[in-house]
């Protein structure tokens, strides 16, 4: 059995009456980049909090490095070991870049003096600003710097390339990939898809706090299709449904469905109702998230 | 010497790095015995995950292509027929000339690649076209 870094199980998070998460199982391995994926409002940040502990669990289980976030010894430990971007950047507004950088850095032992080196030359941050005065992608640059030279075992990241142009991002990617060779785990949020296609092994979506997607991106592309069918008359939805197509997409004669499995047999039917034409395509990530998005509504 | 794959595709990155590596041998420009990038080296080269790296090298030693030898690296299996087939350098042209028109018609590299694969499977519903001179 792989290490599990992160393991929930049907955690769940109330604010008020309404779930913001509701029920989740995530289980992340050690050394894994996993992208977990959502609209806005879709309850990731909530997640994020708490597995650090920032916020508590209404109900369910969550461990972290097979410690309870929310215990106050055990929380502490968790966030000795984490390094964390913040969806809002968790930055003090009114101290100057180069005080909130030695600030941080005192509580970090293993400290890693090249990474943050690295990072300001990288990042041209003006050091005698103060952190109230950064812009967007400042502040995104900041909040890196703070998180990737704690020599952490897990990194948690809200929108880590939030305001970044596609250079340093380049960059970033580059710096999250040899940190993960190095067996760090980074489980981190994103609204762009191409990088965490690019650098994620697994990922999870969320859709109104309910995980609707997840697994291993590789088996999911290869086993995502989208089927496009034609037929001569009336398109056979009856016959479809009966082999588990539950969400169809019709435009007159034409139907279009997305499957992970019953692919052959989905084919089958359609020739056997006759079918003009049938294309079986590769999706994205993208056509993936969009439709796991629709069939939440 | 390898290419970033394209994240945006629907064909998996692992897939696409196989098909590189695999090319690249059949086309001599890896040779037999020759040693393959480390795991990390390759990943942060083209910014990829490492754990996706390290499948594309199980695979390619379990279909015989390369050799992992333990705490050395990854090396081009050396083989019993000349590795690489003339056929294959005379066929780079062809390919090559037919995409630029593809690509000319404004289709794209998913458009390209899934005619190649419907005729593909055409062939092999219907069988292939006898080969006609001699081998």
């Amino acid at each position: 059995m792989p290490e599990l870094i992160i393991e929930t199980k049907k955690l769940k998070k109330n604010y008020g009456p309404k779930a913001a998460v509701d029920g989740i199982d995530l289980a992340v391995e050690r050394g894994s980049i996993h992208g977990f994926l959502g609209r806005n409002g879709s309850g990731k940040t909530t997640t994020i909090k708490m597995l650090l502990g920032l916020t508590h669990s209404t109900s369910g289980e969550v461990r972290v490095f097979g410690m309870r976030p929310a215990d106050r010894k055990e929380g502490v430990d968790i966030r000795q070991r984490v390094g964390f971007v913040s969806e809002d950047k968790g930055l003090y507004d009114y101290v100057k870049v180069r005080q909130m950088i030695s600030f941080t850095r005192s509580f970090f032992p293993n400290w890693d003096r090249g990474m943050e080196d690295r990072l300001i030359d990288l990042f041209e941050l003006p050091q005698k600003q103060a952190v109230r005065k950064l812009s967007k992608g400042m502040r995104t640059k900041l909040a890196l710097l703070l998180a990737l030279p704690r020599r952490a075992d897990l990194l948690l990241l809200d929108e880590p390339t939030e305001g970044l142009d596609p250079a340093i991002t380049e960059d970033i990617l580059q710096l999250l990939i040899g940190m993960a060779a190095d067996g760090t785990t980074i489980f981190f949020s994103s609204h762009r898809l191409s990088e965490v296609e690019q650098i994620a092994d697994h990922i999870s979506i969320i859709e109104r706090g309910c995980i609707v997607v997840e697994g291993a991106l590789d088996d999911l592309k290869e086993n995502y299709r989208r089927i496009h069918m034609v037929f001569e008359e009336e398109a056979p939805e009856q016959a479809l449904a009966a082999v588990g197509v539950a969400q169809f997409r019709r435009d007159a004669r034409s139907l279009t469905v997305f499957a992970n499995r019953n692919v052959e047999t989905i084919v089958d039917q359609a020739y056997l109702h006759h079918a003009v034409s049938v294309d079986v395509a590769p999706v994205t990530l993208k056509e993936i998230f969009l439709e796991s998005a629709r069939s939440a509504e | 010497m390898l290419l970033k794959p394209n994240p945006s595709s629907g064909v998996p990155i692992y897939l696409q790095l196989m098909e590189q590596i695999k090319h690249a041998i059949e086309t001599g420009a890896l040779r037999a015995g020759e040693q393959l990038p480390g795991i990390r080296k390759l990943a942060e080269e083209l910014v990829i995950n490492p754990n996706t790296v390290a499948k594309v090298y199980r695979e390619l030693e379990h279909e015989g292509e390369i050799e992992l030898r333990q705490g050395m690296g990854a090396f081009v299996a050396e083989r019993k027929e000349a590795a690489v087939r003339p056929q294959i350098l005379r066929a780079l042209p062809l390919i090559k000339n037919l995409i630029s028109k593809l690509a000319a018609l404004d289709l794209s590299e998913e458009e390209i690649r899934r005619l190649f694969e419907a005729e593909l499977s055409n062939l092999r519903e219907n069988g292939l076209p006898k080969a006609t001179g001699k081998r």
